[in-house]
């Protein structure tokens, strides 16, 4: 118990409140710290360029999070009532892009992207020559394209965990929604949809975490670029701290980011649970 | 579903396709390979110099996984059995843990381990991680521990096992199902890690395999076929481990995230 705790404060608990102590200095990691109070938050919540990268990552919830949970629990549905005996590779295929490092998911995207990658070579041989281009260096697309990466990562993840929730839902459930008349349709949003209350929650909270906490798909794929359009705080919080040492602005980010995610968090998370202390 | 499947799948057989052409052509995005080189994959292990980054990795790996499970399981059974005062509150803050960035701890963790003199070494990345995953693991091995029968915990307190003993004796024994899932999961966390290597070790050579990857990366970005081929060799390791143990680890991944 002891070691444990101990563990946890000084390399988790420790930095964090050390991080919102830094976040009130202007502080270059050398020379002496100066004391600004707030001055460090003023800066980031009042200046668009500031702003830009927590913008960004809510943007990428769309991606990170509706993408794979609304495919996910189509998928997972059907995935549910399919007898097959390649099932067994299927969902091995389907875990594929949560095992390996996100660098290298980051990697293989950056060719799929490039000029001469597999979605320009598919959108020539359709016919759609003119929309071939360098994705990531695009400044409207790249965030999409970033996007697009994190859904590979985690579409695969949610239809698992969905389906697993539905394979627990009670099979009378079904069979009285069959008698009552219900169509695939009406039995997916009156069985399965509560049945999977607690997966759906569990999904939308781990991909929203992905979504604001990207660092390691933006930094490999993009490096914030093309200017600042794909910047999120953690890459931000990279630069501030090691390129440009302003540790102040990097912990004020830093802490914005951790109030984020827990204000966004929070509230999901008592929704979603509401039933289950039944 | 089938679309699933392609959209899954598609950027692999690219990956795989781009590794095997002549090393300094400029492949396109999906070729069959007519003359399949085999020895691009010999290329970038020698390129990259793959060898010490296993070693690293494994060494960090080592000094990471066994005292995690251990303080994890430790720190568990004493919050399932054991009625310690604050207990919820203890585990309310654990949990909060399970949400935190790796990026909103790692500017102090760098000032942290520099002036714990361990900076650029690895034990500056097997402290962090052990305290980042102290959340996860005490959590898992508690929700373990209060799912085993209270008669077991009776039954050796009966014949005169303290709590301790009984740790030892019986119910770590009896965890080891529990304690594997955990261990594949946290190995699979520790090997693909990035930015705590990133930020911590700035020698590549000594950080995670994944961490080396970023730097190969900058290096050969106009390479595309060597580039390719590493990516191949670096994901290798951690999509064999998962197929080797698939099961438990399929279990792990998705009971840990519900439970989490």
């Amino acid at each position: 118990m002891l070691p444990a705790f101990a563990m946890y404060a000084a390399f988790v608990l420790w930095p964090l409140i050390v991080s919102v102590n830094y976040s009130f200095y202007d502080w270059n990691g050398i020379t002496e710290s100066r004391w600004v109070g707030l001055e460090n938050y003023e800066r980031i919540l009042t200046d668009a360029d500031q702003l830009n990268p927590i913008f960004n990552s809510i943007k990428l919830l769309a991606f990170f999070t509706i993408v794979p949970v609304a495919a996910g629990l189509l998928s997972a549905a059907i995935l549910n009532d399919l007898r097959s005996r390649f099932l067994g590779a299927y969902r091995t295929s389907l875990f594929l892009p949560q095992v390996i490092p996100l660098v290298a998911s980051g990697i293989l995207w950056g060719w799929i992207y490039s000029l001469n990658g597999i979605l320009n070579q598919g959108l020539s041989w359709i016919g759609l020559g003119s929309w071939t281009r360098p994705w990531l260096g695009d400044f409207d697309l790249a965030l999409p394209a970033v996007g697009v990466v994190g859904a590979w990562v985690l579409t695969g993840f949610c239809t698992l965990l969905l389906a697993s929730g539905i394979s627990k839902i009670d099979r009378n459930l079904y069979d009285a929604a069959r008698v009552d008349g219900a169509g695939r349709i009406r039995e997916f949003f009156a069985v399965t949809l509560p049945g999977v209350r607690r997966e759906i929650g569990v999904c939308v909270i781990v991909t929203m975490i992905g979504a604001l906490a990207s660092f390691d798909i933006v930094f490999i794929t993009t490096r914030g670029g093309p200017g600042r359009e794909t910047l999120v705080p953690g890459v931000h919080i990279f630069r501030a701290a090691f390129v440009e040492r302003e540790i102040g602005a990097a912990s004020a980010m830093a802490v914005i980011l951790m109030l984020l995610i827990w204000t966004l968090i929070l509230p999901i998370q008592r929704y979603f649970q509401r039933d289950l202390t039944k | 579903m089938a679309m699933l499947l392609l959209f899954t799948l598609v950027p692999f057989v690219t990956l795989l396709s781009a590794a095997l052409q002549p090393v300094g052509s400029r492949p396109r995005g999906f070729e069959w390979p007519t003359n399949p080189q085999w020895g691009n994959f010999a290329e970038a292990y020698q390129v990259a110099d793959v060898t010490p980054l296993l070693v690293s990795s494994i060494l960090i790996v080592v000094g990471v996984v066994p005292l995690s499970l251990l303080i994890a399981a430790l720190a568990g059974y004493g919050l399932a059995s054991l009625s310690i005062p604050g207990e919820r509150w203890i585990l309310l803050l654990f949990i909060a843990g399970l949400t935190i960035p790796f990026e909103s701890l790692m500017t102090p963790l760098y000032y942290q381990m520099r002036s714990l003199g361990v900076l650029n070494t690895r034990w500056a990345v097997i402290l962090a991680l052990i305290g980042l995953f102290m959340p996860f693991g005490v959590f898992w091995m508690r929700s373990h521990f209060v799912s085993i029968p209270s008669e077991i915990s009776e039954a050796a307190e009966i014949d005169g096992a303290g709590p301790w003993q009984a740790f030892w004796r019986i119910h770590l024994p009896l965890s080891r199902p529990a304690v594997a899932s955990l261990g594949i999961l946290l190995f699979l966390w520790t090997w693909n890690q990035f930015i705590l290597a990133l930020v911590l070790i700035e020698d590549p050579s000594m950080r995670t395999v994944a961490g080396a990857l970023g730097a190969f990366q900058s290096q050969y970005q106009t390479n595309t076929v060597l580039l390719a081929a590493g990516s191949v060799l670096i994901m290798a390791p951690s999509i064999a481990v998962f197929l080797i143990f698939q099961r438990q680890f399929s279990k792990a991944l998705l009971e840990g995230a519900v439970k989490g």
